[in-house]
């Protein structure tokens, strides 16, 4: 578990990469809210591009990402969300309140034998 | 049913187990020759179950989580993770999505949630002061099916 923290003018973007879980979400969590705290981002977006596991933890980390950004009127938008990651994050209805955008070029689809 | 294979792992409840559990499992039932959507789902749920034991049957402190895995014909896979912590007083209510008793808003309440639409069983028994087991069921399709 990786976090690259990048701001350019009014957005903020969170390079996540290795796997997501409870063991690693508190960390990648104050990183992230020391520099939003302080940057107050217009937008921020969460680059799942790195990204080989995520669970529930992962769901909690954008939830509380995205009521903290509501607090100073941002917006949140997941990209490169792998179709694993999309079916967690689709049974948490993330993409109700955060843009999903495209899956990372060259990824096996489900079904495929590994 | 018979099991063809089985296999059975204890470890703390410490988080950094949470990786080295679903691996473990993952690692287990590679033989079956899953999909990478069916490796994923089996991933998800037995780290859901078992940062569970961690983060409320263990609350406060460092308890065991006893992790058991079988393959049975046919491509039947049955995950058990038990732990021996406070359990669970309502259970169809913790099962409930979105219902959670952690308090600082970093936890969806979703874990039960996400284990019931990735397998194709889900079973919780618990008693309070006692502990809980959750017992999870899927089937890997067979090559080419
Ligand atoms: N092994 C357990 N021992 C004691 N209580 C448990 C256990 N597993 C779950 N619970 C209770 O059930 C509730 C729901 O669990 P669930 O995994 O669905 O959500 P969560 O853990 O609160 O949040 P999330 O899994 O989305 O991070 C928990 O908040 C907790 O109160
Ligand atoms: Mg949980």
């Amino acid at each position: 578990m990786d976090v690259q923290l990048t701001v350019e003018e009014e957005t903020m973007t969170a390079f996540l990469s290795g796997e997501i879980d409870h063991h690693g979400a508190g960390e990648i969590r104050r990183k992230i809210d020391e520099m939003a705290q302080r940057v107050r981002p217009q937008k921020m977006i969460l680059d799942f591009g790195g990204v080989t596991f995520m669970d529930s933890s992962g769901i909690g980390l954008v939830m509380g990402r995205y009521r903290l950004l509501q607090s100073f009127g941002g917006a949140l938008c997941l990209r490169h969300v792998s179709s694993p990651l999309k079916k967690v994050m689709r049974l948490a209805g993330l993409d109700r309140i955060a843009q999903i955008e495209d899956t990372r070029p060259g990824e096996k689809q489900e079904g495929k034998r590994s | 049913m018979k099991a063809i294979n089985e296999m059975k792992l204890t470890v703390p409840s410490r988080s950094a187990n949470e990786g080295f559990a679903r691996a473990a499992v993952a690692a287990f039932i590679a033989p079956l020759d899953p999909t990478i959507g069916e490796l994923a789902d089996i991933k998800t749920a037995v780290s859901e179950a078992v940062t569970n034991c961690i983060v409320h049957a263990y609350r406060d402190g460092i308890g065991v989580i006893y992790i058991q895995a079988k393959i049975l014909e046919q491509g039947r896979v049955v995950i058990r993770v038990r732990d021996t912590g406070c359990g669970i007083e309502d259970v169809k209510k913790a099962m409930e999505p979105l219902f959670t008793t952690c308090e600082n808003g970093e936890r969806a309440g979703l874990g039960f949630a996400v284990m019931e639409s990735f397998m194709d069983k889900l079973r919780v028994s618990s008693r309070p002061g006692r502990g809980t087991t959750v017992t999870m069921e899927k089937t890997i399709l067979s090559k080419g099916a």
